[in-house]
């Protein structure tokens, strides 16, 4: 057993498990084509669920707030990105390929600045009076998620929108036998950039030195002489603007949206924060891609215990590392 | 008050609903290192603390040089000169040993000479620069407890139990670490080791309860074994 | 130390606050105890059961939340249990009350087994972490009992029959003509043996609650939760007191969960599983009161009156100032959770104990 653990350790660690996962799902599957095709499916959808995650993750990490608006956040986006691609619908459906990509980066941006404006007027109003009263906290969060969906549903009605997609990412890659969404590819590609920005900026600056420290000890932070509480809105600000961006590229996913896409897309974006281990974007990214990957090949293979198996492989991981995998924090 | 860097009048501090400081009164000497004694749980802790913000004092007066600090931000007394080393360390064990230490620096950068005389002090952090400090033992965690608190000149460094777990070897060796650092700063040393807090300390003061029962020159209770009896009691000669 | 204040302060002053909690909630229970006879049409029934589910619902939250100071967002996941397990047994196996005893008992046995892996899982690790583990787990059973529709008829749920007792055919006691017995008008039948049941039952299981929070026990979770660590130090194993009221307030929530099923003759997702009923618990016992058992009386009663009439109300507002522009979509009766949002967030603020604690609070105070 020790020896086992070792040669795992050697070999990875934790960031094992998604080519464990990927293994077995492939002995299941049995077809090749198949098994790459939901791989790349997971993959995808790991990737924007990262995106909802890593800011949740990093608001609790640094500020020990667990914000349960942040689903709502997530549909903002959403809703916001699918109006701005609306707009948009010449560039988009145009067949001009620079048109088409400029016109849902726009939509994603613009998204992202709402998220980021929403997340602001949260913290300053709604959350900062309660830091450090967890119970509060919650409730809190929780009623302004109440307002926020009810905003939502004011303003966009309660009937489905349709998303546009544009007209370059509609269709499929197709190799041999394999066939991949270009959709999905671009998310990847796009959820892998966030991930490499956040790195740069965590892992080669100041600030984000002051974060990663602040996440494992904010009164020592203090101690040493740095305001962190001006670090919060900042931290907020970006967690609630990735929030809205995996919204909005999860409606031009999906293709038609409701009010309640953020609310179910929080599930897996918890489990993911459990799995990964609050406060680690690392973490968060290992539980997004494990999440995707587990949604997709058990949807495959039989759809009616998908979510149930991510709620098992939560429940072991949990029994397993009680932390998660990959804790911000070391001990 | 000449000649005196900090001064704790009449200090009430609470955690939650319980009253813990009963009005604590202190005067630190600047320069050299001045040693708070008392039995676990006296309020030791609470009172560092409460010098450094990080509690709030409910009534009473905590003055650093000229500076009334009780109501400040923790990081405003940190930017005047206050370096804490708390009871368990505070390293950021995720962090790198480099990472740790550039933390501690007001700009990011480091003073060479002063860096090359730290690491002399302190000889693994130089060894283990860039690992990270959770790998580290706990002996060497608190080294680099204590070099982030003097990788920067700092008027007042205040650190507690520093020799909590340590071997007798290595507490030899901050022995002499705190001399040197007594030479250019001042030092408020919690302590429980005697013996530490002996050869190093030149005031001490002893807390119970909430209150300072005793304020005097180190020697002076070095040499009285009545005053030891008196003061330390029991918990003391245990841990000699 | 309140109960030292109140000794030396309430001869001065009449504990207002403390009277008028007493009062409304000796109003309420003496309008439920009555509520067939002062409110004989069949809305006001329907809502007077509820209230009484929905008060040990509330109750058996709030000892998680107020009393012990965790956040479970599984709470209706154990109602559910509960209501599911009678729904199905009484389905399969047809209107007895043996049906209702080994479905609901299987319900409640579930609801136990679940609570306490739950707690022992990841209650040692931190509350607000439980909190996400709780949402997960109730959101995955929300879905299984949309696909398992072989069992639990999906998102229309189930619809079938109660004991011959509880029938509005029945007749209690019957007279000359074999029709029910006639009392102030209205007919004894098996619709108010129904009714009394459910009354009865939650009557009892409050006064289990009111118990268990006056117990040793309760007085263990109020050190808990007014410092952890000094409870841990003192030596009481704080995960496995927790665990153990989780357990507590999961069955009580799985029983409540029998009674409703009992009286609606249906179950579904709406009635027995959904966030909105989660989000209804937790705005009446955060409105009411956490840490009072009287809290979640008044606040079930209050929640109830406005979702009634806060609707009415809107709808008013909403015609009134139909011209102006915004000002009707925010009325508009629809959006009446905006406003509850609001006035949650409000009072989480300003009155974090409540209607209730507030009141009692003032009291205190008034006393020193
Ligand atoms: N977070 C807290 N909540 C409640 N009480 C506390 C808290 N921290 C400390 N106390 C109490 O305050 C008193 C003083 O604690 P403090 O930590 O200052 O003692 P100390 O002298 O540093 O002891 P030690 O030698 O064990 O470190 C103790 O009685 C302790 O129980
Ligand atoms: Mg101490």
């Amino acid at each position: 057993m020790k020896d086992l653990n070792a040669t795992f350790e050697r070999f990875g660690g934790v960031m094992l498990l998604p080519v464990i996962l990927a293994i077995i799902a492939f002995v299941l599957i049995g077809r090749p084509a198949t098994w790459i095709t939901l791989t790349a499916a997971g993959l995808a959808m790991g990737m924007m669920i990262f995106l909802m995650a890593s800011g949740l993750s990093l608001i609790f990490g640094l500020m020990d707030v667990l914000n349960f608006s942040h689903s709502a956040f997530v549909t903002a986006g959403a809703f916001v990105g699918a109006t701005v691609l609306g707009w948009l619908t010449l560039w988009i459906a145009g067949s001009n390929p620079v048109l088409n990509i400029v016109g849902l980066l726009m939509a994603i941006a613009v998204a992202a600045v709402v998220g980021g404006l929403i997340g602001w007027f949260f913290e300053r109003v709604i959350i900062k009076p309660v830091y450090g009263d967890h119970l509060r906290q919650i409730l809190i969060t929780v009623g302004g998620l109440i307002v926020a969906e009810e905003l939502i549903l004011m303003i966009w009605g309660g009937a489905p929108l349709p998303v546009p997609r544009p007209e370059v990412l509609t269709g499929s890659f197709i190799i041999g036998e394999v066939s991949i969404e270009v959709y999905r590819v671009f998310a990847f590609g796009l959820g892998a950039l966030v991930y490499l920005g956040l790195y740069l900026v965590l892992d080669r600056t100041r600030v984000g030195l002051l974060i990663r420290a602040g996440v494992e000890n904010r009164e020592m932070v203090e101690a040493l002489g740095f305001r962190i509480d001006r670090l919060f809105i900042g931290v907020f600000m970006a967690g609630s603007a990735l929030a809205a961006m995996g919204g909005a590229m999860w409606a031009g996913y999906q293709g038609l949206i409701t009010a309640s896409l953020g609310a179910e897309m929080m599930i897996l974006v918890f489990i993911v924060v459990i799995i990964g281990g609050l406060g680690s974007i690392r973490g968060s990214l290992l539980g997004a891609v494990l999440v995707g990957l587990m949604a997709n090949y058990v949807g495959f293979l039989s759809p009616k215990v998908a979510l149930l198996s991510n709620m098992i492989l939560m429940m072991a991981i949990l029994l397993w590392r009680p932390w998660g995998l990959l804790p911000a924090v070391k001990r | 008050m000449s000649g005196m860097i900090l001064r704790l009048d009449d200090v009430h501090t609470d955690i939650a609903q319980y009253h813990i400081l009963h009005g604590v009164h202190l005067d630190v000497p600047e320069g050299g290192v001045h040693v708070i004694l008392g039995r676990n749980g006296a309020g030791k802790t609470t009172t560092l603390r409460t010098i450094m913000g990080l509690w709030r004092a409910r009534k009473g007066a905590v003055i650093f040089k000229h500076h009334d600090i009780t109501r400040m931000h923790v990081s405003d007394i940190a930017r005047l000169g206050v370096a804490f080393v708390p009871e368990n360390m505070g390293v950021f064990g995720g962090l790198t040993v480099a990472e740790n230490m550039r933390l501690a620096t007001r700009d990011g950068s480091f003073d060479t000479a002063r860096l090359d005389r730290v690491q002399t002090l302190f000889p693994p952090l130089k060894t283990f620069w860039d690992k990270q400090a959770h790998a580290l033992s706990g002996g060497q965690k608190q080294m680099l407890a204590i070099a982030r608190a003097i990788i920067e000149r700092r008027e007042l460094i205040l650190i507690d139990e520093p020799t909590k777990g340590l071997a007798p070897a290595i507490i030899r060796d901050m022995i002499v670490a705190f001399r040197e650092i007594a030479a250019e700063t001042t030092v408020l040393l919690v302590e429980q080791n005697f013996r530490f807090a002996g050869a190093l300390g030149q005031t001490v003061a002893v807390i119970d309860d909430g209150r300072m029962v005793h304020h005097g020159q180190m020697a002076e209770l070095v040499e009285s074994q009545k005053l030891q009896d008196r003061y330390l009691g029991l918990s003391m000669a245990a841990a000699e | 130390m309140s109960l030292a204040v109140e000794q030396t302060g309430a001869p001065r002053q009449l504990p207002m606050g403390r009277l008028l909690v007493y009062g409304t909630v000796g109003l309420i229970a003496l309008a439920l105890l009555f509520a067939p006879f002062l409110f004989p049409d069949v809305r006001s029934q329907e809502v007077a059961a509820r209230i009484c589910v929905f008060i040990v619902l509330a109750a058996s939250f709030d000892l998680l939340i107020g009393y012990t100071g965790i956040v479970s967002f599984a709470h209706t996941m154990f109602f559910g249990l509960g209501a599911y397990g009678t729904a199905i047994a009484l389905k399969q196996f047809g209107a007895s009350f043996t049906s209702i005893a080994l479905g609901g008992g299987a319900g409640v046995l579930a609801a136990l087994v679940l609570a306490a892996l739950i707690g022992l899982l990841s209650l040692r690790v931190k509350a607000i972490f439980f909190a996400m583990v709780t949402l997960a787990a109730a959101s995955v059973m929300l879905v299984l009992a949309s696909q398992l529709s072989e069992f639990t008829g999906g998102e229309d749920g189930l619809t079938y029959s109660i004991p011959r007792l509880f029938s509005p055919a029945t007749e209690l006691i019957a007279d000359a003509e074999g029709k029910a017995v006639k009392l102030f008008g209205v007919a004894l039948n098996g619709k108010i043996a129904l009714y009394y049941f459910v009354f009865s039952s939650s009557l009892a299981l409050f006064a289990v609650m009111l118990r268990i929070v006056a117990s040793p026990l309760g007085r263990v979770l109020k050190a808990i939760r007014e410092n952890e660590m000094r409870a841990e130090a003192i030596g009481y194993r704080v995960v496995g007191y927790r665990t153990a009221v989780f357990c507590i307030a999961a069955v009580i929530a799985a029983l409540a969960g029998i009674l409703r099923a009992v009286w609606l003759k249906y179950t579904g997702p709406e009635v027995a599983l959904s966030f909105d009923i989660m989000i209804d618990i937790l705005l009446i016992v955060v409105i009411g009161g956490m840490g009072t058992m009287w809290g979640a009386v008044i606040g079930v009663v209050l929640m109830t009156l406005a979702s009634y009439y806060l609707k009415d109300l809107m709808a008013l507002g909403a015609e009134a100032t139909a011209s102006i522009p915004l000002l009707p979509d925010l009325l508009n009766p629809d959006r009446w959770l905006l406003w509850l949002g609001v006035g949650f967030i409000l009072l989480v603020y300003f009155f974090p104990s409540g209607l209730v604690g507030t009141l009692m609070d003032r009291d205190a105070r008034a006393g020193k």
